[in-house]
Formats: structure tokens, C-alpha cells, sequence
């Protein structure tokens, strides 16, 4: 047994309410600077819906993740070692601007500057590329709250095999939304598809970073990532991701877009796993045996030899108290709520969902049902649709699975709300998803009302090993030596109407000299 | 000797050796974080995708055929039984190709840089100065491979000049005699690699340098640690 953490974060979907505020300011802090115009660590896709590049998911085209050969020995989708240098001079799996979205900004001096006349000046949409007045065509969240309808949301990739029935029943939309970062997973492919050897995952706390002082600009991590979650800077020439905040983790505080979420629908806690099971999961035969797997690579901190086992590894002593609180591990493990995202590209992500009930309710709503919990209970089962759609989502394709959570979830709605408005304790309900009655109730807790501090269990990075965090504190997360900068780069210009794009890639001196004006500034 | 001769052939390719040792040693310094090969393949990679490899490989191939013919002396080849003939053609026709699939590349890929506006709002001064003078070098190396091996009865014998003057330069007892005679075109495409040399470490160019051969065989998934083991733990 090898025994590691992970700093691990899980999504109440039926709470996302869609206001894109993580997205925001996950963007203010790590991506809004030039070259990084187009790139969200945060975002939130509408499903369904095509998502962010445009269909993903759909592996088939991307080949990102990892397959299993005929001998049954877990391989990458895209190829291995040696067929990746022999195409390195042009990755053939890379997807271009145009599957993202050409970014974009507006001629805001006009509306200043335009003369007196009849007529609003208008603002008119430029390149952040070329400069140039563009058309938009399409943005992130193009597709926002099913916009596109019929045209654009069929295309999603998760509707595979049930694109007919959504098209016949369409009136009875069902929708929800998807908040995507990277899932710091313990199987990375994009790790393994860096041929530099420039990312890593971090022993300490399992964020998985790009090493910028490495990093060749050879771009397998961000066709190897079936999450589509790696990132080129077309600045710098480099690859970058969503860095789990941290610097705030390290602080012992959660990430920008848990600490800023509306819905509150975020928690952030540790898991206990074992590192050498973890290849022999991601390797089982069977897609659907994936999950299950993944489970049984987390380590139960309540266990004292897990616990002596931790400790015999150098995990500090609040650490494995803090992985006994995990919310995590409560939400995953011991009630089963929450599920990874695409376990079948068998990158073990790390970052787990609950499914949103809500698309459940709403499609009762319109059936003449009123949307009551015991309804909703008993009704799951009717409801094909969305129940494959989160199959395919979030338990590769399994129904039974996605079933049997939200007959939990649906139980402990019923159970709270008999108790809390007519006042009496149902004990049948909790029995019949195999949990207790005060199971439910702390399970309602967390998923509804739950504190910051219960939401958010991250110990601190050992004081004693990190002290120059407090110091950090407040400053620049990318502004260590020769790190990309990040505070100082935002363009100073007010004008907007020629964006450029800057070098601060090639900081030698005479590079510098020579380039002057350049990269068309 | 004149001045002239000596600027030409020992001041000029000593100070671009320099420049390019030095120049890499201080970059990678000081600049790790500016080494890439500054891909813009996310912008087009339609003609990239033929353009790119076509370039790469006719590139290497060349490199390795000017290894062989600066560094592997005639005497060699005539011990191992090598005709003159023999090796003229294998020269000729290896380099062609190579050649030829590089111009084709390279043509692709000058193309693609000039017309694809969001390319070509990416393009350096630096950049610019590499194209050309890989312009100059490539046309001149065409010109030498077919004008002057491949489609002609007389072969200009560039190991008898250009390759001892080189050898002469490694030992540093350079053999100007050797290459004052050599063929002109031949002279010319010596000087501008060694312009192309000192400019190397300031470009884009260290790419070159960063092949991941190490990828090879090594552990897919990377474990680094942020804090050292405090003493008296275990890793
Ligand atoms: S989700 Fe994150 S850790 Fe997983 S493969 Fe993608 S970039 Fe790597
Ligand atoms: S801030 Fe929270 S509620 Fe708002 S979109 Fe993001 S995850 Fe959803």
C-alpha cells in the first residue's frame, strides 16, 4: 500500500444555477492575459449542449485519454512514445482556435470618440487575434441555456443514441449545467502524453501542473486530455491548466471558483488512495466496473491501518484528520452520491458530481405531475431520457447506477420533507436506499445547508515545509521566477480596438531588441 | 592571406561558434521559460499537417547528410571501399530528396505564415530574419545538390574544399587554402550558416535542441514532490 493525498472537489449539479461567476473569476485570476484570451480553467457548458471546445467528449475524434490494447493493457488513445515523436513536428489530434472560439473584444473608443450625430455610435467586435473586425460566430457559451436549440444541442456527443427521442420530445426540455476544471486525475494523460516530461502530478496533493521552464510547446498534453482541460498560450508558446488554486490550497483555502460559487454547490476535501492500485484500475476490462474500481483505490481514513499506513508515508497527522472530515469522501464513498465525470476515458478524474435531480422534476412537472419528492421517488424509472443522458455523462452509459444515486437523493428529499412539514419520520424511506435515517439527515446537511468550513476541508501545506506561503499571500500565483507573470500583464492601453498581441514569451535581451514591434504592436 | 581572407574564413566562423555556445548557455539560463518551439499549429493545421513533417524531416535528413559530408573525410570512405563515384551519387540523390521534400515543406510552410493572417500576426523580426536567411541557405543548398552533384557530368568535389576547410576549423588550425578555391556558391552558403549559426541561440531555433527522445521508455506518470522530505522522514 502507497498511501496519497488528493485534494479532491465535488459539484452539487442540481445547485448550479449557471451564473458563470467561477468561470469569472477564475479568469480574472489565472487567464487574463494575452495569449490565454480564449482559455477558461472554469467553465460552464449547458448540457446538453456541444461544450467547451466544441464536442469534447467525443473521443473518437480527439483520441484524448486512455484505451485498453487487445491484450488488455491500458495504452493512450492518441498512441504511444514512439508514434508521438514521429508526429511531433504536427500533432494530427490537436484541436485548432475555431473548435474553442476566436476571441474576441469590442471598438469601445468609438462609443467615446464618434462625433455628435443622429445615429448610437456602435461598437464593433475585433479579432483579439488579427486585430481585425471580425463576425462572431461562435463564443463560449454559444449554446448558453440550450440557445441553438435543435440545430446546435443535438450535436452533443452524450445524446449519442437517444438523439431521436430528444428531438420528439422537446417540448419537455430537460436541462441543466455542467461547471468543467481540470480533474487533477490520478491516471493524467495528459502527464503521460507530455513528451518534454514537463508535467507532473504533485506528490503532496495530487495537483497535476505544467512546469513552464520545461514545457517545449509540443501540445500532446492538450490533445491527451479527454477533458479538453490543457490549454496552448499562443503567446508564450506553452501549455497551461487549472492549477487547483494552489497557492490557496496550499493556504488551507479553497479554490477561486469554490470560494466565489453563488450556488455554493462546490466542496473541496481530501482523499486517502493508494497509489499502487491505481494503474490495475484504470485498466479493468469492463467500462462499467470503472467506477467502482476507481472507488476501491480511495482508502478508508477511518481504517487504523489506513491511518498507519498514511503516517508511514509522511502524510502529516491533520492531514489524515482533515481526510476523516472530508466532504469528499462522505459525498463518493459513504453514500455513494456523487459520481466522476467520463470514467471510461480511465483517467480516474478527481473531480465528482452529484446528478442534478431538478431535469427529473421538471420533466414530471410538464407529465401533469406535480413535482413532489415521493413522485419524483417513484418516477425515476420513466424517465429515459435524461437518465441515459446522465449515463452517459457520468457512469459510462450505466442507468442502474445513475438510478440508484438519485433514488437516494430523491429519498432524502422525501425524508427531510416528511419530517420538517408534516412532522413524522418515515423510517422505511432511508431503508430502502440503504442508508439511515441520520444518514440522510447529515447528507441533507452538507448537500444543502452546509457551512464553509464543512464545504471546504483543506488542511494547510505543512507549515514547517512551506512557510513562505503566508509571505505569498495576496501576491501573484504565476509571478515566481520566470513564471509567465500574471498580475503585471493585463494591457495597460485602454484601447481596445487593436488588440496585439505582446511578446513577453522570448524575454532574452536581444530577442527582445529585434522583436521590438514585432509581434504586431 | 588577406585581411579579408581571414575575416571571411577564421574570424567569421570562430566568432559564430562563440556566439552560438555561449549564446545557448546564456539563453538556457536565463530564458527556459522562453525555449519552445512557439507552435501556431492551433491557428491552421491543415497545411501544417503536411507542411510541417515535410519540412522537419527533409531538414533532418540534410543535417545528417552535412554531417557525413563535413565530418567523415574522404580517406574514410576510400578505406571502407567507397568509390568516388559511388558516394557522389549517394550524395546527389539522398540530398535531393531530401532536399526536394524540405522545399516543399518549407514552401508550405512560408506560405501558410504569410497568408494566414492569425499566423502571421505571430511572426517575430527574429522569425523573419530566420526565414530568410533559411531561404538563402536552402536555395543555395538546392542549387549545390542539383546544379553541381546530381544534374551535371562534371561534380564539384566540395570534400576536397569546403569539408577539410571545416575539419581545419574544429582543430583550430584552420586551413584557409582549402576553402579560397572552393566553388563560390559554395563559399556564399558557408558564410550565411554561419550567420544562421549565431543567430540560433536568439531564436526559436533552440527547438532544435529540445527533441524529447527522452520520452522514450520513460514512466508515463510523473510524480514530482513541492516540499523536500523534512530530515528523518520517509519519501
Ligand atoms: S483532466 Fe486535468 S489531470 Fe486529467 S488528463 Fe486532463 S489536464 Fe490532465
Ligand atoms: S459560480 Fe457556482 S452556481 Fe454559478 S455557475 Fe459556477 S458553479 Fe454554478
Amino acid at each position: 500500500m502507497r498511501v496519497k493525498a488528493q485534494v479532491s472537489m465535488v459539484m452539487n449539479l442540481d445547485k448550479c444555477i449557471g451564473c458563470h461567476t467561477c468561470s469569472v473569476t477564475c479568469k480574472q485570476v489565472w487567464t487574463n492575459r494575452p495569449g490565454t484570451e480564449y482559455v477558461w480553467f472554469n467553465n460552464v457548458e449547458t448540457a446538453p449542449g456541444q461544450g467547451f471546445p466544441r464536442r469534447w467528449s467525443d473521443q473518437e475524434r480527439w483520441k484524448g485519454g486512455w484505451e485498453l490494447d487487445r491484450r488488455g493493457r491500458l495504452r493512450l488513445r492518441a498512441g504511444g512514445q514512439l508514434k508521438k515523436l514521429l508526429t511531433i513536428f504536427s500533432n494530427p489530434d490537436l484541436p485548432t482556435i475555431d473548435d474553442y472560439y476566436e476571441p474576441f473584444t469590442y471598438d469601445y473608443e468609438t462609443l467615446v470618440e464618434a462625433p455628435l450625430g443622429k445615429r448610437d455610435p456602435v461598437a464593433r467586435p475585433h479579432s483579439q487575434l488579427t486585430g481585425k473586425p471580425m463576425e462572431v460566430e461562435w463564443g463560449p457559451n454559444w449554446d448558453e441555456g440550450l440557445a441553438g436549440g435543435l440545430e446546435s444541442a443535438p450535436k452533443d456527443p452524450h445524446l449519442q443514441g437517444i438523439e431521436e427521442e430528444v428531438r420528439m420530445t422537446y417540448e419537455q426540455a430537460f436541462m441543466f449545467f455542467l461547471p468543467r476544471i481540470c480533474e487533477h486525475c490520478l491516471n493524467p494523460s495528459c502527464v503521460a502524453s507530455c513528451p518534454s516530461g514537463a508535467m507532473y502530478k504533485r506528490e503532496e496533493d495530487g495537483i497535476v501542473l505544467v512546469d513552464q521552464d520545461k514545457c517545449r510547446g509540443w501540445r500532446y498534453c492538450v490533445s491527451g486530455c479527454p477533458y479538453k482541460k490543457v490549454y496552448f498560450n499562443h503567446n508564450t508558446g506553452k501549455a497551461e491548466k487549472c492549477t487547483l488554486c494552489y497557492p490557496r490550497i496550499e493556504a488551507g483555502q479553497p479554490t477561486i471558483c469554490s470560494e466565489t460559487c453563488v450556488g455554493r454547490i462546490r466542496y473541496l476535501g481530501l482523499v486517502l488512495y493508494d497509489a499502487d492500485r491505481v494503474q490495475e484500475a484504470a485498466s479493468v476490462p469492463d467500462e462499467r466496473d470503472l467506477l467502482a474500481a476507481q472507488r476501491d483505490v480511495f482508502l478508508d481514513p477511518e481504517d487504523p491501518a489506513v491511518r498507519e499506513a498514511a503516517r508511514s508515508a509522511g502524510i502529516p497527522e491533520d492531514w489524515i484528520e482533515a481526510a476523516r472530515r472530508s466532504p469528499v469522501y462522505d459525498l463518493a464513498m459513504r453514500w455513494g452520491v456523487a459520481l466522476p465525470l467520463h470514467p471510461e476515458f480511465r483517467t480516474l478524474p478527481m473531480v465528482w458530481y452529484v446528478p442534478p435531480l431538478s431535469p427529473v422534476a421538471a420533466t414530471l412537472e410538464t407529465d401533469g405531475y406535480e413535482a413532489d419528492p415521493d413522485d419524483v421517488f417513484g418516477a425515476i424509472d420513466n424517465l429515459r431520457i435524461p437518465l441515459e443522458y446522465l449515463a452517459n455523462l457520468l457512469t459510462a452509459g450505466d442507468v442502474d447506477e445513475i438510478r440508484s444515486v438519485l433514488r437516494r437523493l430523491a429519498a432524502m428529499r422525501s425524508y427531510m420533507r416528511k419530517r420538517e412539514v408534516l412532522g413524522e419520520t418515515d423510517e422505511a424511506v432511508p431503508g430502502r436506499v440503504g442508508l439511515s435515517g441520520p444518514e440522510l439527515e447529515r447528507m441533507y446537511r452538507l448537500l444543502a445547508i452546509a457551512d464553509y468550513g464543512d464545504r471546504y476541508v483543506i488542511p494547510q501545506a505543512h507549515a514547517e515545509l512551506g512557510q513562505r506561503l503566508m509571505q505569498e499571500q495576496g501576491g501573484c500565483g504565476l509571478d515566481f521566477e520566470d513564471g509567465p507573470g500574471n498580475c503585471g500583464a493585463v494591457d495597460s492601453r485602454p484601447d481596445t480596438s487593436s488588440p496585439r498581441v505582446p511578446v513577453d514569451g522570448e524575454r532574452f535581451h536581444l530577442v527582445d531588441l529585434l522583436t521590438k514591434g514585432g509581434r504586431g504592436s | 592571406m588577406s585581411a579579408g581572407e581571414i575575416f571571411l574564413w577564421i574570424i567569421v566562423p570562430y566568432v559564430a561558434m562563440t556566439t552560438f555556445v555561449v549564446g545557448l548557455w546564456w539563453r538556457y539560463r536565463t530564458d527556459k521559460f522562453g525555449w519552445t518551439s512557439h507552435s501556431t499549429q492551433i491557428f491552421e493545421s491543415k497545411i501544417l499537417g503536411w507542411a510541417g513533417p515535410a519540412f522537419h524531416y527533409g531538414a533532418l535528413a540534410a543535417i545528417g547528410g552535412h554531417v557525413i559530408g563535413l565530418m567523415v573525410p574522404k580517406s574514410l570512405t576510400e578505406a571502407i571501399g567507397m568509390s568516388e563515384s559511388t558516394y557522389r551519387w549517394f550524395s546527389a540523390i539522398a540530398g535531393a530528396v531530401a532536399g526536394a521534400v524540405c522545399v516543399a515543406g518549407f514552401v508550405g510552410l512560408v506560405y501558410r505564415r504569410a497568408t494566414d493572417p492569425r499566423v502571421r500576426r505571430t511572426t517575430s523580426r527574429i522569425d523573419i530574419a530566420v526565414y530568410f536567411l533559411l531561404v538563402v541557405l536552402i536555395g543555395l543548398g538546392c542549387l549545390m545538390t542539383f546544379a553541381h552533384n546530381l544534374l551535371t557530368t562534371n561534380p564539384y568535389d566540395y570534400r576536397d574544399s569546403v569539408s577539410e576547410w571545416w575539419r581545419s576549423l574544429l582543430t583550430f588550425q584552420p586551413d584557409v587554402e582549402a576553402i579560397e578555391g572552393a566553388n563560390t556558391v559554395y563559399q556564399v552558403h558557408a558564410i550565411v550558416a554561419w550567420a544562421f549559426w549565431a543567430l540560433f541561440p536568439f531564436s526559436r531555433l533552440v527547438h532544435a535542441l529540445s527533441i524529447p527522445l527522452q520520452y522514450l521508455g520513460r514512466p508515463y506518470i510523473l510524480y514530482r514532490r513541492r516540499f523536500a522530505p523534512a530530515p528523518g522522514r520517509p519519501r
